[in-house]
Parts: C-alpha cells; sequence; structure tokens
C-alpha cells in the first residue's frame, strides 16, 4: 500500500524538513513553490502609503511517497521539523496511490518507492 | 675612445635636431594658460554630458523597477526610445529653437541641424555645448514615461517624445537659457541647472499625459480608494536611484560650463541635498504607515537632487540640507495627493520631478547667500524678495506653458492615434502585444531539436488495486 504524503510548510523551514526526513530514510521528495490561505486570511501591508492585501502567502508544498508502515513515522517527522508554534506553519495530509511506476526501471509499487 | 666620440657627437646631434623642432613650434603656436583651460572646459563639459547621458540609465531601471513585470520591456523601449528620438529632434531642430540667435524672447532661430549659426557658449566648442545640451533635452522627455507607465500605445508615446525634445522643451529653455524673456527681467529668473526648466517641464507633462490617460486599471477600487500596485523590482529602482544620483554630478556642475572653482561647491550641496531628501523622505512615510518604504525613500533622494537643482550654485551647504530634506518631506505628501485625487503615477515622477522641481526653483529665491552675477541674496539672507518674485514668475510661466503645450499635444494624439492601449491588453501586460516578446519569462521558441520517442517496455499493470 502506497501512501502520498503532502506537506505545506513555511519556505524556510525546507532544509529542516529535508533533512528530517532524509535521516527517517525517505529516498526522495518533490517541491513545489505554492501560494495559499488558511485561517487567519493573510494581512494588510502598505506600498508608497496605499494598502494592499497579501491574503495569498508563499508557502512550499512538500510530496512525500512511502509505504502506509512509513506514514507514521513520516508525518511526525514533519510535525517535529516544520514546527515553529507560529501562525501559518501549515498542514499535512495522507491519501491512498493507486499505482506507482518507477520510469527507468519500470518497478511498481513500492518496490518504486 | 674614437667610439665614444661619435656616440656624443651622435646624441648631442639628435638633441639639436629636438630642440629646434621644439622651438619651430613654440614659435608658431605658444601654448597659452587661456588654451589649457579652454581645452579643460571642453573636456571637462564633455564628462559631464556623458554622466547626464548615463542618467538614462537610471531613469529606465527606476521605472522599469516601480512599475510590474508583465510591461518591464514596454517601459524600457520608452526610455530607449526618448533618447533617440530626443537626440534627433533636438539635433534637428530643438536646438535652434532653445537657442538659435536669430530670434525673439519667446523662441530662437538659427543653427539648425547644427548648421551655421549654431550656439556655442563661452570656450566651449559648439560640439560640446550641443551634447551637454541634447543630454538635458532627453532627460526632461524621459522623466514622462514613469508617469504614463503600462497603459500607453508605444506609438502615442513615440510622437509625444519627439515634440516635448523638437518644441516644447527647447521653447521653456529659450525663455532663460536661450536668452529670452524670463533672463531680461528686472531680476532675473535663475535656474542653474534645471529645476524648471528640465525638471518640472518633464513633470507638468507628465502630469498632463496621466490625467488625460487617466488611471490604470484596479489603481482604485470600487470605494474610490487608491490601492497599491507594488514595484516588482526593489533592487532595480535602487540601482537606477544610485545612477542618477551619479549622473547629477555632471548635471549640476557641469552647468557650470567651465572646469572653474565652483564645481567642487556645487558638488558638494548636490551631495547634501539628496542624503537629506532621502532621510526626509524616508522619516516621513515611516511616522505615516509605520515603516520605512524604500520606494519612497528612493524618491525622496532623487527630490532631494531635484530641489538642489536650481540652487546649487548659490546656497550654503546647510541650504542645501534644508532644501533636500523640505523636497524629501513634499515628495511623500504629494505622491499620497496624487493618489488620492485619481492622477495614477505609478514611479512618482510628477511628484519628483514636477513638484520638488517647483519647490527647487522658489528656494533660490529665499536661501541666496549673497548676491552675485547672475543671482540677488534670497529673503532668508535678507536680500528681500526680488529674486523670490522672479523665481515664482519663472516657475508659473512654465508651468503653465508646459500644461497648455503638453495638454494639448496628448489631447491631439489622444484623438488621432489614441493614447491608452486596449483594457485587455492593458490586463495582459503591453510587452506581448505591443513589441512581440515578454521583458521576463521562458523563451518562446524551443531551442533544442526535435527528439524521437525512444522505443520502450510496456507498462506491465498490476492486477488489483493499490499496489
Amino acid at each position: 500500500m502506497i501512501k502520498l504524503v503532502t506537506a505545506v510548510i513555511k519556505p524556510h523551514m525546507l532544509e529542516s524538513v529535508k533533512d528530517g526526513l532524509k535521516s527517517t530514510g525517505v529516498q526522495g521528495l518533490t517541491v513545489t513553490e505554492v501560494k495559499g490561505f488558511g485561517r487567519q486570511g493573510g494581512h494588510t501591508e502598505t506600498y508608497r502609503g496605499a494598502e494592499y492585501a497579501v491574503d495569498l502567502i508563499p508557502k512550499l508544498k512538500v510530496e512525500v511517497l512511502c509505504s502506509a508502515d512509513d506514514v507514521q513515522s513520516v508525518m511526525d517527522m514533519i510535525r517535529k521539523s516544520s514546527h515553529t508554534g507560529k501562525i501559518g506553519d501549515g498542514k499535512v495530509w495522507v491519501v491512498d496511490v493507486e499505482h506507482l511506476l518507477r520510469v527507468r526501471t519500470g518497478e511498481m509499487g513500492e518496490d518504486a518507492t | 675612445m674614437r667610439s665614444r666620440k661619435l656616440l656624443a657627437g651622435g646624441i648631442l646631434a639628435i638633441g639639436l635636431v629636438v630642440v629646434g623642432a621644439d622651438a619651430a613650434w613654440a614659435q608658431e603656436a605658444p601654448v597659452t594658460a587661456e588654451d589649457v583651460q579652454k581645452n579643460l572646459d571642453n573636456v571637462f563639459v564633455l564628462v559631464a554630458a556623458v554622466l547626464v547621458i548615463f542618467m538614462q540609465a537610471g531613469f529606465a531601471l527606476v521605472e522599469a523597477g516601480l512599475t510590474r513585470a508583465k510591461s518591464v520591456a514596454n517601459i524600457m523601449m520608452k526610455n530607449l526610445m526618448d533618447f533617440c528620438a530626443g537626440a534627433l529632434a533636438f539635433f534637428a531642430v530643438g536646438y535652434a529653437i532653445a537657442f538659435g540667435t536669430g530670434g525673439n524672447d519667446l523662441f530662437g532661430t538659427g543653427g539648425w541641424f547644427l548648421g551655421s549659426g549654431a550656439f556655442q557658449y563661452g570656450t566651449l566648442t559648439v560640439p560640446v555645448t550641443f551634447l551637454f545640451q541634447v543630454a538635458f533635452a532627453a532627460t526632461a522627455a524621459t522623466i514622462v514615461s514613469g508617469a504614463m507607465a503600462e497603459r500607453t500605445r508605444f506609438k502615442s508615446y513615440f510622437l509625444y517624445s519627439l515634440v516635448i525634445s523638437a518644441v516644447i522643451y527647447p521653447v521653456v529653455v529659450h525663455w532663460n537659457w536661450g536668452g529670452g524673456w524670463l533672463s531680461k527681467l528686472s531680476t532675473p529668473f535663475h535656474d542653474f541647472a534645471g529645476s524648471t526648466m528640465v525638471h518640472m517641464t518633464g513633470g507638468i507633462a507628465a502630469l498632463m499625459g496621466a490625467i488625460i490617460l487617466g488611471p490604470r486599471i484596479g489603481k482604485y477600487g470600487a470605494d474610490g480608494k487608491p490601492r497599491a500596485i507594488p514595484a516588482h523590482n526593489i533592487p532595480y529602482a535602487v540601482l537606477g536611484t544610485f545612477i542618477l544620483l551619479v549622473g547629477w554630478y555632471g548635471f549640476n556642475p557641469g552647468s557650470e560650463l567651465a572646469a572653474d572653482d565652483a564645481i567642487g561647491g556645487i558638488a558638494v550641496t548636490t551631495t547634501l541635498a539628496a542624503a537629506a531628501g532621502a532621510i526626509a523622505a524616508m522619516a516621513t512615510i515611516w511616522m505615516k504607515t509605520g515603516k520605512p518604504d524604500v520606494a519612497m525613500t528612493a524618491n525622496g533622494m532623487l527630490a532631494g537632487l531635484v530641489g538642489i537643482t536650481a540652487g546649487t550654485a548659490a546656497v550654503s551647504n546647510i541650504g542645501a540640507v534644508i532644501i533636500g530634506a523640505g523636497a524629501g518631506l513634499i515628495v511623500v505628501a504629494a505622491v499620497l495627493f496624487f493618489d488620492r485625487i485619481h492622477v495614477d503615477d505609478p514611479v512618482g515622477a510628477i511628484s519628483v520631478h514636477g513638484v520638488c522641481g517647483a519647490f527647487g526653483t522658489i528656494c533660490v529665491g529665499l536661501f541666496a547667500t549673497e548676491d552675485s552675477e547672475f543671482w540677488k541674496q534670497g529673503l532668508f539672507y535678507g536680500g528681500g524678495t526680488d529674486q523670490l518674485v522672479s523665481q515664482v514668475i519663472g516657475v508659473v510661466s512654465v508651468a503653465a506653458f508646459v500644461a497648455v503645450a503638453a495638454g494639448l499635444l496628448f489631447s491631439v494624439i489622444k484623438a488621432t492615434v489614441g493614447l491608452r492601449v486596449s483594457e485587455e491588453e492593458e490586463l495582459a501586460g503591453l510587452d506581448v502585444l505591443e513589441h512581440g516578446a515578454p521583458g521576463y519569462g521562458p523563451d518562446v521558441t524551443p531551442v533544442s531539436p526535435p527528439t524521437p520517442i525512444p522505443d520502450g517496455q510496456p507498462v506491465t499493470m498490476p492486477t488489483g488495486a493499490n499496489s
């Protein structure tokens, strides 16, 4: 059983998350620059004296494929390594993966993680 | 022994030839101190002209940085063409209208295409005089591009650029530097390097352009309140500001039009006003919004420079600090004011060049420390109001003329070729639709040769889900 763990984190926490996941044995991950807002709904700033809304905050989306057995340790590590305790620390969610293929070798399923 | 004698004789002979040649040359053209000074003047003003031309790069970067990425190629193109259109238009007719000795108090004639009768100043040659002046003409023209950024049709802007350098700016210059009516007032109007002549002229033209054009889509909310459209590249804006500062050491000291003992003092008042302007603007916006806004602080440095340009030779160092700080405070108030009355000036050109140009010019009548050949002592030093009145007359008359001339020009362009791009084009950004390619972004055409899809193993789908 393959799981896709997706985490939205603060950009400056990437190093810590990446190193943490490596230490748990994760062999690969994908990072995307994203923008979004959560419960706080962003904030306002001023430029040249006029206000503007900063409601889409830059974040990084980290995606990790792992076996169901490893989900607990991956989620624990993401929480530990991306936690600052301040607003905007992000979220982690897990979904089932139907198929997984490693392009170079043709391996399928858990062999391909 | 003999060979040594020959050698000595040879050296003596060569020496005689050299001395003889030198003596003959010296008899033909004795080099006087005046010759050296003349050459020095020409070298200095030529270098100053090049510094002023480099200001074009500063304007380009400030305007590009303070606007949005989607129209960055367009604003660069406008800056490129301001210089080129300005150089040719000023060469063909502008220089004659500005400085031609055959005209009247309102405009000059003579020296078209730098032909016979072309003006030269003092010890400067015609080419050096022209180059310095054409650099100024291009400066006045390029001020406008930022205020009309992100929504003006390129060909319409190009037409404007030709006309301001060919006619509007030269007429203004003739009134004062060209020996026209402002230089013949009982107390002549004094604008040393062009707070009014160059900067306010550009600033008022920018004001008329921004008014006739209207604000950018989205600049004002449904409630009519101004919305910030943040700069896309603050490093560009600050680098451009520094380039303008460096260029100003050609602009102001060069306007002495001679390499003499005044240029150092002018460079110092220029420096002090720039620094005071930036700090005053930073402090003002910091108190107003709680943060030291970078774009506004950069505007403040330029405001200080524009402000000191008229009085740079006439005021004391302390006077320069006060003028610069005053301009830095005023520029913030002016930017907020124009924002509020729905005049959308993305880079603050109207406030920096128009408002602070007028302010700096009037300050000559307040801060000039003592009487001289070119100006009278200012009000704050006990010199009375003679110079102050002349300064106000100059500012008001130039502002009125430029407002009418530029207003007419933009109205005619609007009614004929059209002034503004379509709504669709403005929302997409001007770069691709006006110029064919984005300023930034991915390559629009693939650069690698097409690769055939290689043969490979088919994927064997496992049976059952979640494998």
